[in-house]
């Protein structure tokens, strides 16, 4: 006879379920395990409630004098962010007229936003960056409509550091791509071209570019010609990324497998509608990781343009702290820039993802 | 001046450009045919110049170029400043990207000569010093032998220390640290004897930064001179002249009790020096290739010499400078002005 009724299901042992059991499975489950479990909860107790305390519950908030955050037992200053986010935010920018890189500001983000959704993409979204980029300009010169002019000197801060960086990355791709593409050419002269640019440019140093466009590049122009600093940092950027992404490309273009290239041929396409159509979309596909790999990178290298005297955000922030009177708070200070930094470089990190999820091919092997 | 190690590598390159020289003609009339002078500075020094909160540049070499400006154009709001590292200065003035180096510069031989500069004088008088806790109960820097010294590295600071020790036979214990942040904090929990670094920095140091000011001294040996002034190109010497000038006006016109608020009455003045000056009596103008209010315009901008010096660096700001070797000569300093006449 077989049983009727099943016994009710026993509630497992209360130690392998729940909280209890995940900690018991993961983090308690040998002896050297348990040991390192309690470490590093050792250090996070030591570590975090002084963080916090610092960071929030001693913090001086709001305007006011420096001496506040200088009495026994203050924590951080979030004051001093308060008295020099302006300058930290936007530089030497004329201080009325900072609702122009304000606005630059909030209009790229919001492109950025649109552009990630990618219902929109299309080519309404490329003219909408094309009149945006034209309106963002006039906004930061200015020089219109009753707006004073404000010369590219005075640009600073977020601002700076975001368009050093945009602009960099779109013009250098098709550069780099265009490289990347020279290099495995089979015409020597263009490949020579390619591989000596490549090859010079990653030997040196970032930091030699930019003071060759900087210190060197003006003693070379005739008497009393001369190009804007800023323009000159913006074309070594350029060529800096150029070299890297090119590289980058290079390597989703070898991945390719030679089949592709035959199938292209065999269809009788062109070298270019070869390229455009069956070769760079799975190139590129490939790249994704390296490339934004590369592009954070790039963004955070920006930050070496202080070496030239550009007020990006970081140097804004180190000019902030060379105040006197509210000298010090560099914790405070940094960790601002590093806020927002991390938001950038974060948000980047995590779309591309997202990205390579939505576009994965037969490629990807997990 | 700590940025000075770099001048090595400038060098280099300057080398070339001395050979094949880059003047912008003459300085004064493309200033005001542009109608601004466009005036190097600092990336962020407190007192010399430094922006504000607001962006608005301040302190004493900002101050310069402001009287500058006023002397040649009569406005002194017509000047743009550029921010300049060590490393770029005198590639900016040497290519004519700037009109003026007012950027906290050593006057030293190398750059008035080989650099293709001139230096039109000294608005601040530095040095190299020492500080101590007075409970060690030293009063020169002759009895610091063994001493523990904290330095910042990378900087002449550091070389000048070696320097003097050695050339009197003294032994020193180096604590080098590197951001200035740790090497207050270091001096202050005792972990050194010494303190050194420009004075200027040191008084600054005392003032803002010591428990208590009253417990450390400032020993009276400076170890090296540091004459910091502005700087035109060579080549140049009518712009050299609006420039040196300038700066004899300002501190002349301390020297005659003129400042920003009587200045209207000295105009007035009998005194047949401030009648020249002040161009009542003209031709000091004319010499120059100014208008004849040049030095009215100037101190009308910034004050005197003195006026710039306290409200930049003085004892009501956070540096608390005393004035010392930059006082006026009547008063036991260096600054003397050439007779304006």
């Amino acid at each position: 006879m077989t049983q009727e009724h099943m016994h009710a299901a026993e509630r497992p042992p209360a130690l392998s379920v729940g909280p209890l059991g995940w900690a018991r499975a993961n983090l308690f489950n040998t002896w050297y395990n348990s040991v390192i479990t309690l470490v590093i909860l050792w250090a996070v107790i030591q570590a975090v409630p002084p963080l916090i305390n610092w960071a929030f519950i001693d913090a001086v908030w709001g305007g006011g004098e420096p001496d506040a955050c200088r009495v026994e037992g203050a924590g951080a200053c979030w004051s001093f962010i308060g008295e020099k986010y302006r300058l930290i935010l936007f530089g030497l920018y004329p201080f009325a007229e900072q609702w122009r890189p304000l606005l630059v500001m909030v209009l790229f983000i919001g492109l950025v936003v649109a552009t990630m959704r990618r219902l929109l993409w299309g080519r309404s979204l490329i003219a909408a960056w094309g009149v945006s980029t034209v309106v963002m300009f006039a906004l930061m010169y200015g020089g219109f409509l009753g707006l004073p002019f404000v010369a590219n000197s005075y640009w600073g801060g977020l601002p700076l550091t975001v368009g050093l960086s945009t602009i960099g990355l779109v013009v250098a791709f098709p550069l780099g791509i265009i490289l990347a593409l020279g290099r495995r050419s089979n015409m020597p002269a263009v490949r020579t071209l390619c591989v000596v640019y490549i090859e010079l440019i990653r030997g040196v140093p970032l930091i030699t570019v930019l003071f060759m466009a900087s210190v060197l590049f003006p003693l070379f122009l005739p008497t009393g010609v001369t190009i804007d600093k800023l323009l000159r940092a913006q074309v070594g950027l350029i060529l800096f990324a150029a070299a890297y992404l090119a590289e980058v490309v290079r390597g989703g273009l070898q991945a390719i497998p030679k089949g592709q290239f035959e199938a292209a041929d065999s269809l009788g396409l062109g070298y270019w509608s070869k390229m455009r159509l069956i070769i760079l979309p799975q190139a590129l596909r490939i790249s994704i990781p390296p490339l934004v790999n590369t592009f954070i990178g790039f963004f955070k290298d920006t930050t070496l343009v202080i070496i030239i005297g550009l007020f990006d955000l970081l140097n804004a922030a180190k000019t902030a702290l060379t105040d006197r009177a509210w000298a010090g708070f560099y914790m405070e200070a940094y960790l601002f820039c590093a806020i927002i930094y991390f938001a950038f470089c974060f948000t980047m990190s995590r779309y591309s993802q997202n990205l390579e999820r939505k576009l994965r091919t037969g490629h990807a092997r997990r | 001046m700590k940025t000075k190690a770099a001048l090595v590598a400038a060098t280099g390159f300057v080398a070339i450009a001395a050979t094949a020289p880059a003047f912008a003609g003459e300085t004064l009339d493309a200033i005001r045919e542009r109608g601004t002078l466009i005036c190097g500075v600092s990336t962020g020094l407190s007192g010399f110049s430094m922006p504000d909160s607001e962006g608005n540049w301040s302190g004493i070499d900002v101050d310069f170029c402001h009287a500058v400006a006023a002397a040649i154009l009569g406005d002194s709001d017509a000047v743009e400043f550029v921010a300049l590292t060590a490393q770029q200065r005198f590639t900016a003035l040497q290519s004519g990207e700037i009109d003026l180096l007012s950027r906290n510069t050593t006057w030293t031989l190398t750059r008035d000569t080989a650099l293709g500069l001139n230096f039109a004088g000294v608005t601040f008088y530095d040095g190299q010093g020492f500080m101590v806790p007075k409970e060690l109960g030293v009063t020169s820097a002759m009895e610091l032998n063994g001493a523990a010294v904290c330095v910042q590295p990378g900087t002449t600071t550091e070389l000048n220390v070696a320097d003097f020790f050695r050339a009197n036979g003294m032994e020193f214990e180096p604590v080098v640290i590197e951001s200035l942040e740790e090497v207050n904090a270091a001096y202050f929990a005792g972990r050194c004897d010494v303190y050194t670094t420009d004075a200027s920095g040191l008084a600054s140091i005392r003032a803002t930064v010591a428990p208590n000011p009253d417990d450390h001294t400032i020993l009276p040996e400076l170890i090296s001179k540091e004459p910091l002034g502005p700087v035109v190109r060579h080549g140049d010497d009518e712009f050299l002249d609006v420039v040196k000038w300038t700066l004899y006006a300002l501190i002349e016109a301390e020297e005659k009790g003129i400042t920003q608020a009587n200045l209207e009455e000295m105009r007035a003045s009998e005194d047949p020096t401030i009648s020249r000056l002040l161009g009542t009596t003209a031709g000091n103008g004319e010499a120059l290739g100014l208008s004849e209010d040049w030095a009215y315009n100037a101190i009308a901008a910034v004050g005197n010499y003195g006026e710039m010096f306290e409200r930049n660096v003085g004892a009501d700001t956070p540096l608390a400078l005393e004035r010392g070797l930059n006082d006026l000569w009547t008063r036991g300093g260096l600054m003397y002005a050439m007779p304006a006449r």
